[in-house]
This record gives C-alpha cells, sequence and structure tokens, in this order.
C-alpha cells in the first residue's frame, strides 16, 4: 500500500524553482488499478518516480508498505526497485544488444538468482506475454507491441508486488494498445498487482478502477 | 549475465570495440618495439664494451691527465735519442733502429697501491689492475752526410745520394697497443671478454716472463702466430697464445697482453699502473663503490658502465639516441593518445546509453554492478588491442631482426680511459696514431623479446582498459536513475 503525506517536488532550473509536485497527498491500496492522467508538464512522470523510489520528494513522505522511500539512502532504494517494483516504459528501453530472453533476465540479476533458474523464470514470462517462441530475437527485429511485451515480461518476471507503466501504449496503434492494456489487465487481476497507468489515453484510463487527474502538482480525484 | 552482456555489447558494438583496440594495439606495439629495439642496442652497446672492459666489469678507475711541466715527457709524443755511434754503418749510410713502449697518449699511470686502496672497498667483489702502454718501434737510415760538402749541392744529371735514392733519408714508424695485466687475475678485466682461438692464457705462472697474448686478428695483420716471437722495446716475447673478442663483431682491448711486471720494467714505469678494473658486489652497490673509490683517490677518474656506455659513438650511438630520445616519446604520446581514445570512447558510449543505464538501475541495478560493467568492457577492448598489440610487436621484432641492419660503433673518446683508446689500434699507423684512433666495430643489431617486454605490454592493456572503465564506469553511476529517464522522456 502507498501512502503520500505532503509530497512536494520542486526542481532548481537555473535561478528559477520549479514545483513539479505540490503538497499531494494519496493512498493507494494493495491490488487496486488506478490510472494518472494530466497534461504534459503537469507532474505525472515526477509522481511516477516518488512511486517507483526513483527519485525522493523535497519534502513529506512516500510510504510503500513499511518502507518510507523518502528516507532511504539510493541502495536500499534500489533494492526496492529490484525486488518489489516493476517498470514499463513508453520507449521499452529494451537493451539493443541483448536478446528478448536476455532482456528478460536483467531483472533477475540484482537477485542473485541462479543462471539455470534465471533462463528459466525467463522464459516463462516470456511465455506469459505470448512471445515464448521470441526469446531468442534481438528488439530490433520485434514490433513495437512485441517490445512491450517484452519489457512487460521483464517487469513481472521477479514477481512485484507493484507495476508502474508510464504511457504504456503511447507509441503503439489502436490494436496493439488494446492488446498491451488486455495483457496488462489480465496479469493485474491473475497475480493481484497494484498497477498503476501514467496515460494521455482516455480509452486506457477508463479501463481503470480508480482514476487520478494532475495538473501544476496537484492531484484529483476523477469520478 | 555479465559475460552475456559484455560480449553482447562488444559484438554489438564492433565498431567502437574495433577503434578501442587499434588505437591500443598500435600504441602496445609501438611500446613493445621501442622496449626491444632499446635492449638490443643496450646489448650491442655491452658487447662493444665488454669486448674492452671485460665480462663484470662495473667501474674503471683510471687517473686524470694533467698536462706535462716543462721537461716532462708525460704522455706525449715519444723521443727516439741516439748518439752519434749509434746505428750500423753500411756504404756510407747508417742504419738506425729503436724501439720504446711507453705509456699510451692521454694516459696517466698511478701507483698500484691504488688498487690496494680499491679493493679494500666495501662491497667490492674484484679488481684488476692493468698496464697500457704503446709499443713505438723507429725504424731508418740516414744518408752518408760526410760525402756531402757544406752548401753544395748535386749538379745536374747526378745522382743524388742515400738510402732513399733521393738523397734523403726513410723512416718508418711501427705503433701498436700493448696491455701489462696481472695473468694470476682473469676474474675481471680485459681478458677475461675474449675468448681463446690458440694456445693458452696468460697464466700466474707467467709472472716475470717474457710472454705474450696477441690479438688474433693483429696476429693475422702482423703474421704471427703461437711460437712467433715478437719484440716489444727491443725484447723477444714468446707468442703463446692468440684470443678475439667473445663476440664476433667487437674488437679486444689491446694488440698484445703481456705480464703486468714485465711491463712495468720494460716502461720504466715500476709499481705503476694506468687502470684499475672493478666489480661490485652487486648492481645495487656501483654507486656506493663508486661513491668511495672517489674518495679515497680523489685525483682519480672513476666511470660506472653508464659512464662508458655514452663513449660508444657511430650508428650505434645514434641509434641509442634515436631510441632514447625519439623512441621513448614517440611511444609515450602515442600511449597517450591511445588511452585518451579509449577513456573518450567509453564516456561517450556511457552518454549514448544514459537509457540503457537508467532503465538498468530503475529495475534495481546497483551502481557497482553498472561499473563493473563498463569496466569489463573497457578491459576487454584493452585486452584486445593488447594481444592484437603483442602479435604487431613481435611481428616489427621479426622484420627487425629479418633486416638485421648493421650499426658502426667506436669505442673512442678523450673522456675513455686508456684501455678504451688502444682498442683495436692499427698495427702499422702512423706515429702515435694508433693510441689516437677510434676502434670501430660492425655490430649487427639483433633485437631480443623478453617476457618482461610482453609483461609490460600487457600491464599497459590492462591499465588502459581499466583507466577508460573507472573514467565510464564513475560517469555512469553518476547517473540518476530519474534523470537518466527523464532526459529520454
Amino acid at each position: 500500500m502507498y501512502e503520500l503525506t505532503n509530497v512536494t517536488k520542486k526542481y532548481d532550473q537555473g535561478k528559477r524553482s520549479v514545483t513539479a509536485l505540490n503538497k499531494v497527498t494519496l493512498s493507494i491500496p494493495d491490488g487496486q488499478m488506478v490510472a494518472i492522467q494530466g497534461p504534459t508538464g503537469g507532474g505525472k512522470s515526477t509522481l511516477l518516480q516518488m512511486l517507483g523510489a526513483l527519485d525522493r520528494p523535497s519534502t513529506g513522505t512516500v510510504q510503500l508498505g513499511a518502507s518510507d522511500l523518502s528516507k532511504l539512502g539510493q541502495g536500499p532504494l534500489g533494492e526496492i526497485r529490484a525486488r518489489q517494483i516493476g517498470f514499463v516504459f513508453q520507449g521499452f528501453n529494451l537493451i539493443p544488444t541483448l536478446t528478448a530472453q536476455e532482456n528478460v533476465e536483467t531483472a533477475l540479476a540484482p537477485l542473485g538468482v541462479s543462471a539455470a533458474d534465471r533462463t528459466a523464470r525467463a522464459a516463462a514470462a516470456l511465455a506469459s506475454v505470448g512471445l515464448g517462441e521470441r526469446g531468442s530475437h534481438l528488439p530490433a527485429e520485434l514490433s513495437g507491441g512485441q517490445q512491450q511485451r517484452v519489457a512487460i515480461a521483464r517487469a513481472l518476471v521477479k514477481e512485484p508486488a507493484v507495476l508502474l507503466a508510464d504511457e504504456p501504449t503511447g507509441n503503439l496503434d489502436e490494436q496493439t494498445r488494446d492488446e498491451i492494456m488486455e495483457l496488462l489487465e489480465g496479469l493485474w487481476r491473475d497475480r493481484g498487482l497494484t498497477l498503476i497507468v501514467v496515460t494521455h489515453d482516455s480509452a486506457v484510463a477508463k479501463r481503470a478502477q480508480r482514476r487520478l487527474l494532475i495538473k501544476q502538482g496537484v492531484v484529483k480525484e476523477v469520478a | 549475465m555479465f559475460v552475456t552482456y559484455l560480449r553482447r555489447e562488444l559484438a554489438g558494438r564492433r565498431k567502437q570495440t574495433a577503434i578501442v583496440a587499434i588505437g591500443m594495439a598500435l600504441a602496445i606495439a609501438l611500446v613493445i618495439i621501442v622496449n626491444a629495439v632499446s635492449s638490443g642496442v643496450q646489448l650491442a652497446q655491452s658487447t662493444v664494451l665488454a669486448s674492452v672492459y671485460g665480462v663484470g666489469t662495473d667501474i674503471t678507475v683510471s687517473q686524470t691527465p694533467v698536462a706535462p711541466t716543462e721537461g716532462e715527457g708525460g704522455g706525449g709524443p715519444q723521443n727516439f735519442d741516439f748518439g752519434a755511434e749509434d746505428g750500423a754503418t753500411a756504404d756510407g749510410s747508417t742504419t738506425v733502429n729503436q724501439a720504446t713502449l711507453s705509456v699510451e697518449r692521454g694516459t696517466t699511470a698511478f701507483d698500484s697501491t691504488a688498487l690496494d686502496t680499491v679493493g679494500g672497498i666495501d662491497n667490492v667483489s674484484a679488481a684488476a689492475a692493468t698496464l697500457s702502454l704503446s709499443n713505438t718501434t723507429f725504424n731508418g737510415t740516414l744518408p752518408d752526410r760526410s760525402a756531402m760538402t757544406q752548401g753544395e749541392a748535386p749538379t745536374a744529371g747526378e745522382a743524388p745520394t742515400g738510402a732513399d735514392g733521393a738523397g734523403g733519408s726513410s723512416f718508418s714508424v711501427d705503433s701498436f697497443t700493448v696491455l701489462g695485466l696481472d695473468p694470476a687475475d682473469d676474474a675481471v678485466g680485459p681478458l677475461s671478454a675474449v675468448s681463446l682461438t690458440d694456445g693458452r692464457s696468460l697464466e700466474s705462472t707467467d709472472a716475470g716472463a717474457n710472454v705474450a697474448v696477441l690479438d688474433a686478428s693483429y696476429a693475422t695483420t702482423a703474421e704471427l702466430i703461437v711460437g712467433d716471437t715478437i719484440s716489444l722495446a727491443g725484447t723477444d716475447f714468446t707468442i703463446v697464445g692468440l684470443v678475439t673478442a667473445s663476440s664476433a663483431d667487437a674488437a679486444t682491448a689491446s694488440n698484445v697482453y703481456i705480464p703486468l711486471d714485465v711491463a712495468q720494467t720494460l716502461s720504466g714505469l715500476e709499481g705503476q699502473v694506468t687502470d684499475i678494473y672493478v666489480q661490485a658486489a652487486s648492481s645495487t652497490d656501483i654507486e656506493q663503490v663508486q661513491a668511495d673509490v672517489e674518495t679515497a683517490l680523489p685525483d682519480s677518474t672513476v666511470k660506472t658502465q653508464a659512464d662508458l656506455a655514452s663513449s660508444v659513438s657511430g650508428s650505434l650511438s645514434s641509434a641509442s639516441d634515436l631510441v632514447k630520445n625519439l623512441g621513448l616519446w614517440l611511444s609515450l604520446i602515442v600511449l597517450a593518445a591511445a588511452f585518451l581514445i579509449a577513456i573518450l570512447f567509453t564516456i561517450s558510449g556511457v552518454t549514448r546509453r544514459t537509457r540503457e543505464f537508467g532503465t538498468l538501475k530503475a529495475i534495481g541495478w546497483s551502481n557497482g554492478r553498472i561499473v563493473r560493467q563498463v569496466a569489463g568492457e573497457s578491459l576487454v577492448q584493452g585486452l584486445i588491442g593488447g594481444v592484437v598489440g603483442i602479435a604487431v610487436g613481435l611481428f616489427g621484432i621479426l622484420a627487425i631482426n629479418l633486416v638485421a641492419p648493421t650499426l658502426t660503433a667506436g669505442a673512442a673518446s678523450a673522456d675513455v680511459p686508456a684501455g678504451m683508446n688502444g682498442a683495436g689500434g692499427r698495427p702499422g699507423g702512423g706515429f702515435g696514431q694508433a693510441v689516437v684512433e677510434a676502434a670501430t666495430s660492425d655490430i649487427v643489431l639483433q633485437v631480443p623479446v623478453t617476457l618482461s617486454v610482453i609483461l609490460i605490454a600487457v600491464g599497459l592493456a590492462v591499465l588502459g582498459g581499466l583507466l577508460a572503465g573507472a573514467i565510464g564506469g564513475w560517469r555512469a553511476s553518476r547517473l540518476s536513475p530519474s534523470e537518466a529517464l527523464r532526459s529520454i522522456a
């Protein structure tokens, strides 16, 4: 469960200070599917980084389970990312020189999983997203939708509690978008994940249990 | 994962890997070749010096020459004094013949007690003294002057009288070098570096005996063999052996070798020597021994092998200077450039892979894991460059050895001890000529491949790779995952 209390994040841009998040207080229960919408520059990505333990707030606290992410150092934050949080990016962010199988395995490397176990788990993850036969392909040999499936497999192979998706369908056509969203929804239901999706696409947002709108760093619930 | 990722990265970024490896390979090949040529030149210098100074000589001691005072012969030209009744007279002309054995020009004899002084210095393992001499023979015929009226000139059509048939005189001056040394002291000194080609060397029982060992080249020129006699200052010496330099490329220190005591007696230099050859207990003691000798014998000139190496002249010296100056700097510059290329490419690679490293950090990779990955890639690139560089370097060395360039080495200058001056002195030269001419040898440059050169190359490859990897890894570790991902969003 996430508990954000009075979270403010400011960035210095030269002599100017920009407030990306302004006193955000928010609670997200375990197993919920949440969509975050908002205009560009409104603070969506910053909020996702706070939730993903990629950054710390300037003030306020971000609680994930028993851990206060705002007080942890880089090492423990990395450990939490490695074990509890999966990321899916708009641009897929696969490593171009590694095969689909090897890309999925990168998520298991920090966990000290044995090579044999790593191979087996990565292959199973690829199979669960419908790419069991494409493990040996390089990202450049896959379509956009397939690359995003590989990225989802990489996010889920470590069996995280939370899946954070930043515009996961932003680079895909409508049909592929729907396929990916169906896949994410299916995984969310089957695994009891907390799924948080940042999106511009209202069609995607409407699939979520809960919708949040973030504008000028302030979060509001959407009815 | 580490090995798989590393292998994929190097294979997937072939162009960068090739450029870094080629740069490193060129630098390492150059370092190998310059190092090996430097070793080859040093070996050639050692060969030249060993043939003159003997194997194992670390230090030579001689007396600093002083300008002779008025009336002193010093090391100046030899005088030949003939009395009115000297020479054999026949047919009105007079034939005169005189030989002298004297200290070589530019050389000063000093008391042989200096040998005991040097021998008593700490860390001196062996010391031997020599007396470096020049045997000069004057031979000539004077015309019958009594037959000529004072002021009278030959009339037209009258044949002039005199030995040369031109009314003048005929003279010849023959000179060769002679080295007196202690036959019992063969551990260090000029005879320790020679090879016996015929007969025997001088032995301890030869002290006081008129026996001589000749340089084989001189013996051939003078048409002498073992068993013949050679005249030194009018005294006949039995030739008991012929020697040649251990290396076929170099000359020996002198034309003739005789027992020290005999040389001292014949030259009138009882209890005098011109050079002391010193062997230090170990190479680390040389500086201390040199300093102690200079303190104990303040008037002496003390030279180490390093000083002696600088006395080698000719194209060998030029090659040495070229290797030391141009070669060293060139290899350092190329090495620095290769390191810089490796570092810049690694940094550029890290910058280009910002999204990749940001993603890896987002999925939980630690800074240490990412630094290891970047450093590992650079290290392998360096090692590939090292292996190629070693191959290119060895090929270069092979090419040099196949070409086998011949260098000339002169082993004399005004600074060097007398033994050096006499090296390979030419018999039959002009008066005093033999003692001032430099000995020249042709040395075929052979470039050795040593384990140390290979280890240096591997060390440089590892160093270059680690340096580039450390800097690149440091850059990667400083990337904040949120900024890395934001920068590509």
